[in-house]
């Protein structure tokens, strides 16, 4: 099928403001919209930039916005999207260079709200493993599946909205540690997601749950962090 | 020109590559050093588990797992690393548990653990659960679990750095040159030792797994600076990708029931592997798969056929197989034990193909998976400079681009995970302790010309020729005659052509001329690692005569241990490859044949 792909473009090297490139070019219906970039990049113009790696949705590279939704293009074919499909950055971060974002702020959001196993209890004696039972692991599976593509903070309105709000991707992965049976830090992270730029910044529209990738139930998640803050158990 | 100075630099910030910045960085002063954020690495798309003798629903011993490793390897894997590997498999899971890797978990508490091909009980030849996983995302796991770790200890990320050239002064590693994508700027960073952690090159073949960031640049800069690549010729083409696209399919799959079946509807496994079945190891399988396709039982004629794990397949051949859970009963599973424990290889059928593999068969056919080969290493991480085993000073590799060598001349599945935690972190300690007894070493005064050479090259040819046609030229001939099965003829032409695209390669220019994120100039930077990497791959097969392992010739079928049970080291001198052979280790294990 024939597809007309309208770019986002802007060189901070040679413009001032952004502008739309448009490409006409052959695809196949089940092609990857990251297909299409690539083929758009080898043989019309090189000077296209955006990011990619695995190419089939686990390394979150490649979160765009495709006719005004936030996806990964590499998970994203060609047939659901039509012969008209138009292709943006990601929104509420700054744009580098084309479909390139400065990811920078997103980390910072990710970094603040402790993303690791903090625990004081020491290892078992015999040096295996902690135990933790199936129904335990089961409480936070969903929230481990996350790969900080970005994808969730930047559909959210109340992350465009401020510069401080840490987004639904950090409340995600706190959420993952949390709820782990094995950490011993939920009570500082609730106290860090009980600040002003935390969990009240969410109005729960659910456009981080539509734009997830891996298909996360973030508001759910979201509201379970709520819920522990104000019953002060996880 | 920025100049930084690190005790340790490690280059690369996947499962490897996070170890190793762990390790060294309690000691020393660590910069890692990456061309992806750390969570792109590739690791994340490792699938269904990291292999332990945990033992954790049945009998297992590390003795068991380094005999089927050594097996697994077609005799060709160093057996005092590989018994090291497994030893040190135990402790190294427990610790990614005390990290708080969230493994799945049995009914009692412990880290779960799954069948995978080539792991067996060694008294009965069954099939053993050693497989350690997090439903189908244990890789995603790994490298979420070591860089939250890195966080918490304070690693120092250089983040959307690409290294582009190993500095060498007197013989010995001081540095790399690399560039920051934001600015374009050139870094140079000086080191008392420097770790690779880059990954593999399975970007070389057409139908691949491989993410588009594994183009080899660590081998490939290795090469560049007159250092050796070992066993090159052995490349994993996994049974089980996804028709075309190439997209891996766990044999996590096959380790919770599922079965291959070929286009007339039968399971055919138990023609080639009597005893483990679909549970055979990789090499096996792929063959398998193509001589079923050759002998036209491909599906509708075609050149792939179906990975059925519905679950009334599932239950059929589980009955007939005489499977049984560990209290005796049958095995019995249902569509929602399925979807638990294959969450994503359920959503990349969906997504790609429009298929529900609990009532459709998956299409598959084999796909370029894994690097065997790589920058020679011994099992402490130290580069080898030449086949008598002498260490490059200052230089180290761990992970996918290292060759230990314990994969041999076909990896084991959950042996990849494995080998990134236990190198990953003997790298970075042995690293860290040579840089505390060590000084720096002074640059070269000449540290940025060979890297702006090379891009000067990428950006001044005619522009006559397209990058990503070679490419694609590149991956069919690599694919077709240097893949699963490999002729005399066939590679001789292959060799012939990638000659002949590295020519062509040099009349490609960039056309992009700015700095800030200049994908265009790394991405053909990049194509041409490929293309040095293609040639050392056609040449080390070529020379190679016999099969082992991954490299399966029609010439040459028998393996060959009077003449060949040795490693090739390969060398490019003035543009000319010379092969030199190092010995196995051998140490309890005697070459034996292999049948599963």
């Amino acid at each position: 099928m024939q597809v007309t792909m309208k770019i986002f473009r802007f060189n901070p090297e040679k413009d001032t403001k952004f502008h739309y490139e448009t490409y006409t070019l052959e695809a196949e219906p089940t092609d990857r919209v990251l297909d299409v970039l690539e083929r758009i990049k080898g043989y019309e113009d090189g000077t296209l930039a955006f990011r990619r790696s695995c190419a089939h949705g686990v390394c979150g590279s490649d979160a765009m916005r495709i006719n005004g939704r936030n996806y990964l293009a590499c998970k994203s074919l060609v047939k659901d999207f039509g012969a008209n499909i138009t292709v943006e950055p990601i929104l509420g971060l700054r744009v580098i260079k084309d479909l390139i974002v400065d990811m920078n702020p997103f980390f910072e959001n990710y970094k603040k709200i402790l993303p690791y196993f903090i625990t004081e209890s020491p290892i078992p004696e015999d040096g295996r493993e902690r135990l933790q039972s199936q129904e335990d692991r089961e409480r936070f599976d969903d929230t481990t599946k996350c790969i900080l593509c970005a994808a969730c903070t930047t559909s959210c309105p109340s992350f465009w909205a401020s510069d401080d709000y840490f987004g639904p991707a950090a409340i995600v992965n706190a959420h993952r540690f949390i709820f782990d049976t094995r950490d011993e830090a939920a009570s500082e992270r609730l106290e860090i997601l009980a600040e002003t730029s935390g969990v009240a910044r969410c109005h729960t529209t659910y456009n981080c749950t539509v734009a997830c990738p891996r298909e996360i139930q973030i508001t759910k998640a979201i509201g379970e962090v709520k819920m522990a803050m104000v019953t002060g158990k996880v | 020109m920025k100049t930084h100075q690190f005790e340790v630099v490690v280059v690369g910030a996947g499962g490897a590559g996070l170890m190793a910045g762990l390790y060294a960085s309690k000691t020393a002063r660590t910069a890692v050093i990456s061309k992806l954020y750390p969570t792109r690495s590739h690791t994340g798309a490792a699938q269904g588990g990291v292999g332990a003798a945990l033992g954790n629903y049945e009998e297992d011993h590390p003795e068991w797992h380094t005999y089927d490793t050594v097996k697994g390897s077609d005799y060709l894997g160093d057996q005092d690393a590989i018994e090291f590997m497994c030893n040190e498999a135990i402790p190294a899971v427990y610790e990614l548990e005390h990290m708080g890797l969230p493994f799945d978990r049995t009914p009692e508490g412990r880290i779960s653990q799954r069948p995978f091909g080539g792991h067996t009980n060694n008294a009965t030849g069954k099939p053993v659960r050693r497989a350690c996983h997090a439903a189908d995302r244990t890789g995603h796991m790994i490298l979420q679990t070591l860089y939250q770790q890195c966080l918490k200890n304070k690693v120092n990320f250089f983040d959307e750095f690409q290294v582009l050239d190993l500095l060498v002064n007197n013989g010995a590693a001081v540095g790399v040159v690399a560039v920051e994508l934001a600015t374009g700027e050139l870094h140079i960073f000086h080191a008392k030792a420097i770790i690779f952690a880059t990954g593999g090159h399975g970007r070389i073949w057409e139908i691949t797994s491989n993410a588009y960031a594994y183009t080899g640049d660590g081998p490939a800069i290795a090469l560049r600076r007159g250092l050796p690549l070992e066993d090159m010729e052995f490349f994993q083409f996994h049974p089980t990708g996804i028709y075309k696209l190439g997209i891996l399919i766990t044999e996590g799959v096959r380790g919770e029931g599922g079965v291959l079946i070929n286009g007339k509807g039968e399971r055919f496994m138990p023609k080639y592997a009597p005893t483990v079945k679909d549970l055979a190891s990789r090499d096996v399988i792929s063959r398998a798969i193509y001589l079923e396709i050759r002998e036209g039982r491909g599906v509708n004629g075609s050149n792939y056929i179906y990975l059925d794990t519905r679950p009334e397949v599932v239950n059929k051949y589980a009955a007939i197989d005489g499977r049984t859970n560990l209290d005796g009963s049958p095995v019995k599973v249902t569509a929602e034990q399925l979807l638990h424990k294959l969450p994503d290889i359920i959503d990349f059928n969906r997504v790609y193909l429009g298929i529900d593999p609990m009532t459709q068969p998956m299409p598959i056919q084999p796909t370029a998976h894994y690097t065997m080969g790589g920058i020679p290493t011994n099992m402490y991480g130290e580069a080898l400079k030449d086949e008598t085993g002498a260490v490059m000073p200052g230089l180290y590799a761990a992970g996918e681009v290292a060759c230990v060598s314990v994969h041999g001349a076909n990896r084991l599945g959950t042996n990849s995970l494995l080998d990134i935690i236990v190198f990953g972190k003997h790298a970075g300690l042995r690293a860290a302790e040579y840089a505390k007894g060590a000084d720096f070493q002074p640059l070269p005064s000449d540290g940025l010309d060979f890297t702006n050479q090379q891009l000067d090259g990428l950006r001044n040819g005619s522009g006559k020729e397209n990058v990503l046609t070679i490419g694609n030229e590149m991956k069919k001939v690599m694919f077709d005659d240097v893949g699963v099965f490999r002729t005399e003829e066939g590679m001789t032409a292959a060799l012939a052509k990638v000659r002949e695209l590295k020519e062509r390669f040099k009349q490609v220019r960039v056309t992009d001329t700015g700095k800030i994120f200049n994908t265009d100039l790394l991405n053909t930077w990049e194509m041409g690692n490929l293309l040095e990497l293609a040639e050392v791959v056609a040449v080390s097969a070529l020379n190679r005569q016999e099969s082992r392992g991954g490299h399966a010739r029609e010439d040459f079928s028998k393996r060959d241990d009077a003449n060949w049970l040795k490693h090739t080291f390969i060398w490019m001198e003035n543009g000319k490859p010379v092969i030199k052979y190092k010995p196995v280790t051998i140490t309890k294990f005697q070459p034996k044949e292999r049948v599963y």
